[in-house]
């Protein structure tokens, strides 16, 4: 028999694979297994993000998506002999903004370094960026998730942020396996990038996903990063590994080639796995790069680039230390204040930043935690809700019920965003007043809001009439119709007088039916439950 | 070896750096410390002396052989290479790489207790802050006609990075070359 695998959370199952061991024996190596605790993953995310400016890091060439290949290169950019870095401010206020927003220490002083390797899409060989003493050191990202089998248990969690620095970015490859070639685009060469390293403090991947969403909105807001994992704007690799708690931490492996926030959670989780199959297998964990292929869910072995790598760090000779000031005041004299940086300056122009929107709007509207959170995530959402609310005089706890269920039901199954949508923040509040005031029943008003939805030229009035939904609440009509349905329901009737409330809700169902949703439930019990005692 | 005046320096100093250890000659001996402190004989030297006029350059050369056991590894000078891109070719190359790097580890000898590391000169200027306008780009064409072999408006590269070719396959391949 080979080694044991056991699984601790089935004992049972592995004592009967493993029936050929002296019970005895079997007992105690499980009861000694049994007592270790399981094994945990660890992870720590690594994140770049593409600054948000109009011009490169260190260069005057255009920053653009989609351009004509080289067509947005500089002589610096493309590494010719006798060019130097001029720094961008814009990026150095992005870096700080950003670095504020995340309760980082702004570091006074600055260096920059030369990061060296040879890879065809980093013509000058090296890379600057900041290792000795990057911009912000020691932040905290708070981020929450949602547990629970309706998911509406929020549980808020933070990591820390090791540092932030600025970096140039490298260009872009286009491998061409056919011709054996690799076709080297320079637009990107030389654009800002913030690095974000964080603390191994995650445990799996549901909490890097929400950390990286969380970063994405706070990026959004500040405008210092479109953070759009799709196109490049935010970059996440992550460093797993797996240990038992209190134990040291055990051989990581770095994942790469994620795409998305939900592949980002598919990767992580698929690692932690793997690697706690190789060591319960008595394997070992090999320290490598894995790319992650989102076709199958796996990760896979990249190309083992020459061993470990020696970066061979040095100064960047070119730029003096970068200083950032306090405040106006203490910028040494001489110099021009709208030339350098003022930290204050900045701390000013911060934005609200989703947490605080998040709660601004469950103080001021008295809606549940996980609703915020949907309104924060949607672009454009908060407007729309806010603007249902102020022309309505319905309650917002009714109008967020049909914001979310309804216009983002109907958004997110046709893919639309919410400025596509066909109903008009004043249409929806119209419609929501008619609930309000009782014309229209609430299940009648699901129907017209469909109809609303597919015809968006006519109002919810000639919806109503055109197709009869008013409600009614003539009291002698619903006598009329209840005493019908009573009666052609003897045999209910007499369960109910038994003593089976339930039944009730059946001849209400008919009641609904009969008048196609258009009567009040709550009359339409009470006027049953008076007929059938 | 490359140092020719050690049998001279009766009184020398002894510039100690970990990757060199030194020949102890006999003269020397007694003077010699083992480990890291010659910086301490070297200003009771100073304070010996005297002299008005007190140079930091040493009266007399400093120079010490430096035993073939006591070499960096091959295969640290192999990896150098390979990080590099630099191909030493020969012993030759590789002797001249190691009296660069002796003549630079007299640095080590100067105290610097206390003094921050300087990078650059320039370190008591206000690095200029550019404004975030678009000034250059849109010179493909010039950019391109730099290379030999484009497509399309793309630079041309190999398939990936090639690793250096093993010593023993790289000293085929330089031959003929001039090294």
């Amino acid at each position: 028999l080979g080694p044991v695998m056991l699984d601790f959370s089935v004992p049972i199952r592995r004592w009967v694979m493993c029936r050929q061991f002296q019970c005895h024996q079997l007992f105690i190596s499980w009861a000694l297994l049994s007592s270790l605790p399981q094994m945990v993953g660890v992870v720590g995310l690594e994140i770049h993000a593409q600054i948000q400016s109009t011009s490169k890091l260190f260069s005057g060439s255009h920053v653009r998506f989609l351009a004509p290949p080289n067509s947005l290169v500089s002589h610096f950019d493309a590494s010719l002999p006798g060019t130097l870095p001029v720094l961008n401010r814009r990026c150095v206020e992005a870096a700080v903004l950003t670095g504020l927003a995340l309760n980082c220490t702004i570091n006074r002083k600055s260096l920059f370094d030369r990061k060296h390797y040879f890879y065809a899409d980093m013509p000058a060989g090296y890379q600057i960026t900041q290792q000795r003493v990057p911009i912000a050191v020691n932040g905290m990202l708070v981020y929450s998730y949602f547990e629970g089998r309706r998911r509406n248990q929020v549980v808020t969690k933070s990591v820390k942020i090791k540092q932030i620095q600025l970096e140039q970015d490298s260009g872009k490859s286009l491998h061409d396996d056919e011709r054996s070639q690799t076709l080297i685009d320079l637009n990107r060469a030389g654009v800002g990038l913030m690095e974000l390293v964080m603390e191994p403090e995650m445990c799996c991947g549901e909490e890097a996903a929400a950390a990286v969403r969380e970063l994405q909105l706070i990026l959004q807001a500040l405008g210092t990063c479109q953070a759009n994992m799709a196109e490049g704007q935010l970059r996440v690799d992550a460093n797993v590994s797996v240990h038992r708690p209190g134990e040291p931490l055990g051989v990581r492996t770095e994942v790469k080639n994620i795409n998305s926030v939900r592949h980002l959670a598919k990767a992580i989780d698929y690692e932690i796995q793997r690697q706690m199959e190789v060591l319960q297998s008595a394997g070992k964990v090999l320290n490598e790069t894995r790319a992650f292929d989102s076709k199958s869910g796996n990760t896979i072995p990249m190309r083992d680039k020459e061993g470990l790598q020696d970066y061979r760090f040095m100064p960047e000779p070119n730029l003096p230390p970068l200083f950032v000031y306090e405040s106006e005041a203490s910028v040494p004299a001489g110099v021009d204040p709208a030339q350098v940086v003022v930290i204050d300056r900045l701390s000013g122009q911060l934005p609200e930043l989703p947490s605080v929107k998040r709660t601004r709007l469950v103080e001021t509207y008295g809606i549940l935690q996980e609703h915020s959170f949907t309104l924060v995530n949607e672009d454009g959402l908060i407007d729309y809700f806010e603007n249902v609310v102020q022309t309505t005089k319905a309650e917002p706890r009714k109008v967020i019920g049909w914001v979310i269920k309804e216009l983002m039901g109907n958004l997110n199954s046709q893919n639309l965003n919410v400025s596509q949508s066909p109903i008009s923040p004043c249409a929806l509040a119209e419609l929501i007043s008619l609930v309000e005031s009782g014309h229209i029943s609430s299940s009648t008003a699901k129907q017209v809001f469909q109809e609303m939805w597919k015809a968006p030229e006519k109002t919810v009035g000639q919806i109503v009439k055109e197709q009869d939904l008013w409600m009614i609440n003539d009291k002698e009509e619903l006598q009329k119709i209840c005493k019908r349905i009573v009666d052609s329901h003897p045999e209910e009737v007499q369960i109910i007088r038994g003593g089976n409330k339930k039944v009730l809700n059946k001849l209400m169902g008919e009641v609904q039916r009969e008048t196609k949703g258009r009567t009040d439930p709550v009359q339409i019990r009470a006027i049953l439950e008076k007929m059938v005692s | 070896m490359f140092c020719k005046c050690a049998a001279r320096a009766s009184r020398a100093l002894r510039p100690t750096h970990p990757r060199c250890g030194v020949l102890t000659l006999p003269a020397l001996s007694d003077t010699v410390s083992a480990s890291g402190t010659s910086w301490s004989h070297w200003t009771y030297k100073r304070e010996s002396s005297n002299s008005a006029w007190s140079s930091k350059v040493p009266q007399i050369p400093t120079w010490e052989p430096v035993a073939e056991n006591q070499l960096p590894p091959p295969d640290l000078v192999d990896k150098l290479e390979r990080l590099a891109l630099v191909d030493f070719g020969s012993k030759e190359g590789v002797d001249c790489l190691e009296k660069a790097i002796r003549f630079a580890d007299q640095l080590h000898v100067i105290n610097t207790d206390g003094v921050e590391p300087m990078d650059s000169v320039l370190e008591d200027r206000e690095l200029y802050l550019r404004d975030d306008t678009i000034t250059e780009g849109e010179c493909a064409e010039e950019l391109l006609r730099l290379a030999k072999h484009t497509v399309e408006e793309y630079f041309v590269a190999p398939p990936g990075n090639i690793p250096l070719p093993k010593r023993e396959e790289r000293s085929a391949m330089l031959k003929h070359s001039e090294f």
